[in-house]
Order: structure tokens, then sequence, then C-alpha cells
């Protein structure tokens, strides 16, 4: 097991919440600022500013490497995975026994006023079990700064890559602003983009891909989990917590159409099943019907 | 000056042409700048489908209603409900 800092692993403040977890089963994304400190950020900047903006050049991991073993000291990207805030994180999501996949550093040029196409990375995924990609910005990036434009919700969509580039505007899309030494991590299917950058300075990123090598189940800071849960039977037209975590699977984003909010409710309680180790979890009650009439016919059509 | 063609893709909620416009898209074919457009809507240029054929954009496609793939009943993918307008210009 991965951590050569086992302390975090007893400050369960390092770990998410239920709550987050359960936004990022919602959502596709969770949001940290300013958890970096500003020596590291200094330190990545100046490094990347050596290896060049193409990023070619930089020494890198084997894509299967532990991630335990990546970036030994002295670097400034195994300074920031190291973390024990940053270990916490990835742990509730990947687990610290998650292997290397790749990473990258990205750039936008001052004055770059050109987006670009929104993609979905790697190829098209057929999994409940995810990767994460961890995007940190080592400086402050200005609304309108070139950070990474995102689209909150579509990381259960199944697609393949840039065929989703003919969209160019959705309503409640978002892009990343915050303050030096910020983390944003998405699940692996999140629709993103490189924004135009009409600041006059260069934006860095760094994003680094991980692969769980275990389940990712409950691994997180359980301690709200009996609080939020709910019920199987919480159903919004029958009764329900309105505290419990299905409120997120039930809430639609702004572009999502009419009838597909409901899939996309019944997708994101098919994915807390999955994190949570929990089959019988249900939101509004469609994975519970239609499983108990398939018991009744094995399924035939 | 010959005719050129300015086209809107609206997304909407659902497969009627008055629903709400959730996700847009726009080629000027008149223009001279980069692609995709350096200034996009902050907001959705209209609120429905009708709303931009009442602006002067002409419906010239709309998405069928296809059946689902069995066994794919529940998977979600691309916008489903994608309307493709034009307008022609001199």
């Amino acid at each position: 097991m991965a951590s050569s800092n086992a302390s975090w692993a007893l400050d369960k403040s390092n770990l998410l919440t239920t709550e987050e977890m359960a936004q990022f089963v919602a959502r596709g994304f969770v949001e940290f600022e300013a958890v970096v400190p500003e020596e590291i950020n200094r330190a990545a900047i100046a490094e990347f500013e050596l290896t060049g903006i193409a990023d070619m050049v930089r020494p890198k991991p084997k894509s299967g490497a532990p991630l335990s073993d990546i970036y030994p000291d002295p670097s400034p990207i195994g300074q920031m995975l190291r973390l024990d805030r940053v270990q916490g994180i990835i742990h509730s999501l990947v687990g610290l026994d998650a292997v290397y996949d790749h990473d990258w550093v990205h750039v936008r040029e001052a004055g770059d006023i050109v987006d670009q196409y929104l993609h979905q990375d790697a190829i098209i995924d057929v999994t409940r079990s995810f990767d994460i990609q961890l995007f940190w910005f080592p400086h402050d990036v200005v609304p309108g700064g070139g950070g990474t434009g995102f689209v909150p919700g579509s990381h259960l969509r199944s697609v393949n890559q840039a065929d989703i580039a003919r969209y160019q505007n959705f309503s409640g899309q978002a892009d990343f602003s915050g303050p030096a030494g910020s983390i944003v991590v998405f699940h692996q299917g999140m629709w993103h983009r490189g924004r135009a950058n009409h600041s006059d300075t260069r934006r860095w990123m760094y994003k680094i891909r991980l692969n769980p090598q275990s389940p990712q189940v409950r691994r997180w800071n359980l301690e709200d989990y009996d609080a939020v849960k709910g019920e199987q039977s919480d159903h919004i037209f029958g009764t329900y917590d309105p505290r419990a975590v299905s409120a997120k699977f039930r809430t639609p984003e702004p572009w999502f159409e009419f009838a597909a909010s409901r899939l996309e409710t019944v997708n994101r309680a098919r994915l807390w099943r999955y994190v949570t180790g929990d089959e019988t979890y249900d939101s509004d009650w469609y994975l519970t019907r239609t499983a108990s009439r398939e018991a009744l016919d094995g399924g035939a059509r | 000056m010959s005719i050129r063609q300015q086209v809107l893709f609206l997304y909407l909620a659902s497969s009627a042409l008055d629903a709400p416009v959730v996700a847009w898209s726009e080629y000027d074919g008149a223009g001279e700048g980069p692609t995709p457009p350096v200034v996009a809507h902050p907001s959705a240029p209209y609120a429905t489908g009708v709303d931009a054929l009442r602006d002067g954009w002409r419906l010239i496609q709309a998405s069928a209603l296809n059946p689902p793939t069995p066994g794919h009943e529940r998977d979600l993918s691309y916008l489903k409900h994608e309307f493709i307008f034009e307008k022609l210009v001199g």
C-alpha cells in the first residue's frame, strides 16, 4: 500500500465526506481551493518553464507505475501528490494503491482567444468503476483566464472523445477560476476543454490520470454516511428525506433534457451502488420497480 | 456578394420545438473570424426553438425520434433533441 506518509489515515478530515462523494457521483467533480502551498506551486511553475510548454521532454513515470513510486523527492509534482489533503482526496476516490496512467502540463497562452473543442478524454467507457483526473492550477486563474471549461453532470454520458465537439455552449456550463494551488478532480467521463485565455498571463495547469486497482467502495470519511444515506423507499412522489444523498441524484443540471434527467438519476444511483457496495440503493424507486418486475418473468421481452 | 449561410444549432429539452433551449452552437458562413466563435453567447440566444423561428431562422433539420437499442434503453449519450436552423445572408 502506497503512502510513504501514513499519518493522513489517522486524520479523517483529509478524506471526502459523504456529501462530497455524493456530489462527485452526481456532478462528476469535486473542487478544492488553494490546497497546495505556495512554495510548491512556485516550484512547479519553475520546473514547467524549464521543461517547456509542449511537455515533451519532462521525465515522466511509466504508465502502470504505483502512485507511491512516482515523482520521488525532490519533485514539486511529488510534493503535491503527497500532501495529506491530496492523498486523502485520492484515497477517497481511487485508493492509494492506484497506478499512474499519464500526466501532462497544459498551457493556454495569454491572448489565445480560441476555445479548445469540447471533448472527453481517452475512449468511450463502459464500466461503473472509474478513473480520476486531477487538475492542479499552480497560480491564480481569473475568470476568462483560460481556466478549464467543463459541463457538470456530463460524466455518465456514453460518448467517444471529440464526437461532442459540435457542442459549444450549455446552460449551466462552468469554467474554472480560483486561487493558486486549487485542485479540481474530475470523473474520467467529464466533458471539458481548454478555454480561451483573455488575460495577459500564461495559464499553466498540470493534469494527472490515476487508475484504481481495487474496488472503490466506502473509502471516504463515513462519519456522516448514516445521516445522509437515505432509504431505498425514498421517492419524490411519495415520502423521502430531503437531507439524503438522493436529493443530489434527482437534481437535474440545467442542460438535462426533461426525459433524460430521470435516466441521469438512475445512472447516478447505479454509481452510488458501486461506491457504497449497497446494491439495494435507489433514488425514486426507478431501479427497484424494474428489478422486481424482471424477477417475475426473467426479464423476457 | 454571394449568398452565405449562417447555421444555428439549438438543443432542446424535449422533441417539441417550443421546448426550452439547453445547449447551442453557431457557425457563421458570412463571418471572417476563427471558429468556434471567440465571443460565444453567455446565455442561450433564444429561450425556445419557436423563438428562433420568430426571429427569422429557418428550420432545416430536426432529430428523428429513434427507438433505443435493445439492451441499452437507459444509456445516455449525445444530446437527443437537435434542431438546426439557417439564415441566408447576402
